[in-house]
């Protein structure tokens, strides 16, 4: 597109032109005094589209789930005050789990600030410990390399938000309008090439593994690093396990991946977790909930390569022995060319050994559960929704129970599939989540998996889905219990289940319905597959359909490593 | 173990409140903090004196290098390394203590800056250590007010910090 360079534009139509520039197709967004001169703005173009949301928390939620989903910069587009507080969840949401979005945010006017001014919040202020960075624009000059700025540095290095405040005086001040192709920044040059000797070493490492795992994280598919994690894991013969983040970055259903690994991983995950002898860590970064107590993990010895391209991930929390800074991509093609060159070859023998050691483990059969119940089984809707989407879904979910499940029994095959709240652990986050996945992939199938007290948490969007016609299917595993926290209760609290169960239910098919969509009961097992063959039909192709699974109320996730254990010391279902 | 942390940074409104944030938001321990513009007015060179394990060191060099803002860290007592601190003590000055305060500014080479009929404003550089070791020198009941103005430092012979 062309625009006319060095004609005058105010600062509303330069914010609006660096979107269009940056091939920014939606902005989720709610307006109000502070942004209307960008509102007027958006009013006149057609570059892109504004979707309007009905809580400023899920604009960013949306926009959030739109990167995810894409790999690209998502852009929300809140007023001060009010606006900017209600966005900051789903800021720090994004900055938990590292994903690359602008949040441009209207500010009161320059002279009015510090003065206690109608609407007026520090943005840069309450911001500032949830984001990659922020920025306060005083002068319309600085407008467009800032927005240029903010791009650059939300989607390189390890993506985060990025906010940029605008106030309303420099929405209206005119300057030229150039867009810079880029711009350099020398105190921001993150390191993309990983170290040519640790690399050597971490291949020699790999090569002498007696008992080799590879732990993959939310990097891989931050970095759409996934076919060479394929490659590479295949080459070699190792096994390989997800963290909740990184599900899709290596093929679930492959023989080769243990599942899951952590709180709720999989029995043999974490056994070959915390037995192996050479660990390669990438893009993952040894969080809490992944490695439990980390005194018990150390009692093992073993030797860990971690790939990370922020270096404060790397020896944070577990010491490691070959640190590699580096785009995940990147490190990975350079390492599998260097073992195409290596002479050795893996230790053919001892994996075997490996792998008889792993198939035990796998045979616990840690994820069944009983199939013959007259009650529900969220695990069965979960499997079955796998069944009727054949797989290929793309699925966001709340926070709960029911996000366990759908992380253990949907098996993703692709990257960017799953999308879901793992480091804030935000509830809400499902149906705003589906509406930016569906807006990308207009053509996909799009489920919703989640609880009835987390469906609660933004359900005014189901207006936001009506509007623009986002034929979302949400999958209510409604337990009637905030599942999760009513679990802790039952194994921390002698079941005492205080405040943790959700009365007054609405009726959600009702609900559902009042919004303008589809809303479905479903009690029995055995109706379970034609409901959601139904929802998924041509028929109701172009519908939002909310599906109410009313479940087993004392259903459990396991396996389940307490806090403070080590983890191999977990609980499994069978054991209670 | 104390170490002290020198850093440029881009000389940005907010510079300063995003290291403070950092520091607390990740509970690291921050014994001083001080900042100024270089020669060069788009720079700020700063210079934190903080103590922890060499984890916690390690995590807070990394965490400041993360900052979008900061252009380069480094920390002096890595090796050689000169630290100096201002201080500014004012303190009783009367009767026989007067002249035996003089002498023991002397020997920690205090300068005398303010006099009255009854006090001294005694201005001292040096390290930390040293300045501590004055004011356990004098009296406690002398001391009327103290400012400190935390440490800087900068790395000795060819070492240095720049962009
Ligand atoms: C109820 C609940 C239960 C949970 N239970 C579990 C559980 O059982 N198991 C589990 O795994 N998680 C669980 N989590 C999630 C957990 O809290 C963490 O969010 C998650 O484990 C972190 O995943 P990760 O290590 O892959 O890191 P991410 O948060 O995905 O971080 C990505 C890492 O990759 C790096 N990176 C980014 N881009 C690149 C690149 N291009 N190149 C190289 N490196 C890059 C980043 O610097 C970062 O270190 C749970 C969450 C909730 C809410
Ligand atoms: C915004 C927010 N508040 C509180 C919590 C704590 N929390 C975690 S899971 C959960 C219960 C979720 O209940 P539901 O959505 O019904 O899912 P279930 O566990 O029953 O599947 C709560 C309250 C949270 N993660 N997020
Ligand atoms: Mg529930």
């Amino acid at each position: 597109m062309i625009y006319c360079q060095f004609m005058e534009a105010t600062g509303a139509e330069i914010v609006v032109r660096c979107l269009a520039e940056e091939g920014v197709e939606f902005v989720f967004g709610y307006p109000g005094g502070a942004v209307l001169n960008i509102y007027d703005e958006i009013f006149k173009q057609n570059k892109f589209k504004h979707v309007l949301v009905r809580h400023e928390q899920a604009a960013v939620h949306a926009a959030d789930a739109y990167a995810r989903a894409t790999g690209r910069v998502g852009v929300a587009l809140v007023t001060s005050g009010p606006g900017v507080t209600n966005a900051v969840t789903g800021i720090a949401t994004a900055y938990m789990d590292s994903i690359p979005i602008v949040v441009v945010t209207g500010q009161v006017p320059t002279p009015a600030i510090g003065l206690d001014a109608f609407q007026e919040v520090d943005t840069v202020g309450i911001t500032r410990p949830c984001v990659k960075h922020n920025f306060l624009v005083k002068d319309v000059k600085d407008l467009a390399v800032t927005m240029k700025k903010a791009f650059i540095i939300a989607a390189t290095g390890r993506p985060g938000p990025v906010v940029v405040d605008v106030p309303k005086d420099v929405t209206a001040h005119l300057t030229e309008f150039d867009y810079p192709a880029t711009v350099e920044m020398r105190s921001y040059n993150p390191v993309v090439k990983g170290h040519s000797g640790q690399l050597k070493r971490a291949v020699q490492m790999l090569l002498e593994a007696k008992r080799p795992m590879i732990y993959a994280g939310g990097g891989v598919v931050l970095g759409d690093a996934s076919p060479q994690l394929a490659e590479l894991t295949r080459l070699l013969g190792f096994p390989v396990t997800n963290t909740l983040m990184g599900l899709g970055g290596y093929p679930a259903t492959d023989k080769q991946n243990l599942g899951m690994l952590g709180m709720h991983g999989t029995y043999e995950a974490n056994m070959a977790m915390q037995h192996c002898d050479v660990l390669l860590a990438v893009g993952a970064r040894f969080d809490d909930r992944v490695i439990g107590n980390p005194a018990h993990f150390a009692r093992e010895q073993r030797r860990i390569i971690h790939v990370d391209i922020d270096p404060s991930s790397i020896s944070k929390r577990v010491k490691v022995d070959v640190p590699i800074v580096g785009d995940v991509q990147n490190v990975l093609t350079d390492m599998l060319a260097l073992l195409k060159q290596a002479k050795e070859k893996p230790d053919a023998a001892a994996l075997n050994a490996w792998w008889t050691q792993i198939e035990l483990w796998r045979s616990r059969n840690c994820l069944k559960y009983n199939q013959n119940s007259p009650i529900i089984k969220p695990q069965y809707v979960v499997e079955k929704l796998w069944e009727v989407t054949k797989g290929d879904a793309f699925i966001t979910s709340d926070v709960g129970q029911h996000q366990m499940w759908a992380a253990q029994y949907y098996k993703f095959d692709k990257p960017r599939r799953w999308i879901n709240s793992g480091g804030l652990g935000t509830m809400g986050v499902g149906l705003p989540y589906a509406m930016g996945v569906q807006l990308a992939h207009p053509d996909a199938q799009v489920a919703c998996i989640t609880g009835e007290s987390s469906i609660q948490m933004c359900i005014q969007e189901l207006s936001t889905c009506k509007q623009y016609r986002i034929p979302i299917k949400v999958v209510t595993l409604n337990n009637r219990y905030m599942g999760m926290v009513r679990q802790w209760q039952e194994f921390f609290y002698g079941s005492r289940y205080a405040e943790s169960y959700m009365e007054s239910l609405p009726d959600f098919v009702k609900l559902a319905e009042a919004y303008g969509h589809v809303g479905m009961r479903i009690d029995k097992p055995g109706d379970v597959e034609a409901a959601l063959k139904e929802a998924f039909s041509p028929a109701l192709k172009e519908r939002l359909v909310f599906m109410d699974f009313q479940t087993d109320q004392t259903e459990n996730v396991f396996p389940m490593v307490e806090g403070g254990k080590g983890l191999s010391e977990m609980i499994l279902a069978e054991e209670l | 173990m104390r170490h002290i942390i020198s850093l440029l940074m881009e000389n940005e409104a907010g510079a300063l409140s995003r290291v403070a944030g950092l520091f607390s938001a990740r509970a690291y321990n921050i014994e001083s903090l001080t900042v100024a513009p270089t020669e060069d007015a788009t720079l700020s060179r700063m210079t934190i004196v903080t103590t922890g394990s060499e984890d916690v060191i390690e995590q807070i060099t990394k965490q400041l290098n993360k900052l979008v803002d900061v252009i380069k860290v480094m920390d002096l007592t890595d090796g050689l390394h000169i630290e100096r601190e201002l201080m500014l003590v004012k303190v009783k000055a009367v009767g026989a203590g007067r002249e035996e305060m003089k002498r023991t500014a002397d020997i920690f080479r205090g300068r005398i800056i303010d006099v009255t009929d009854a006090t001294y404003t005694i201005e001292l550089t040096g390290t930390g250590s040293k300045l501590d070791a004055f004011l356990e020198a004098i009296d406690p009941a002398f001391i009327i007010e103290t400012v400190r103005t935390g440490a800087s430092g900068i790395g000795r012979g060819e070492r240095s910090l720049k962009v």
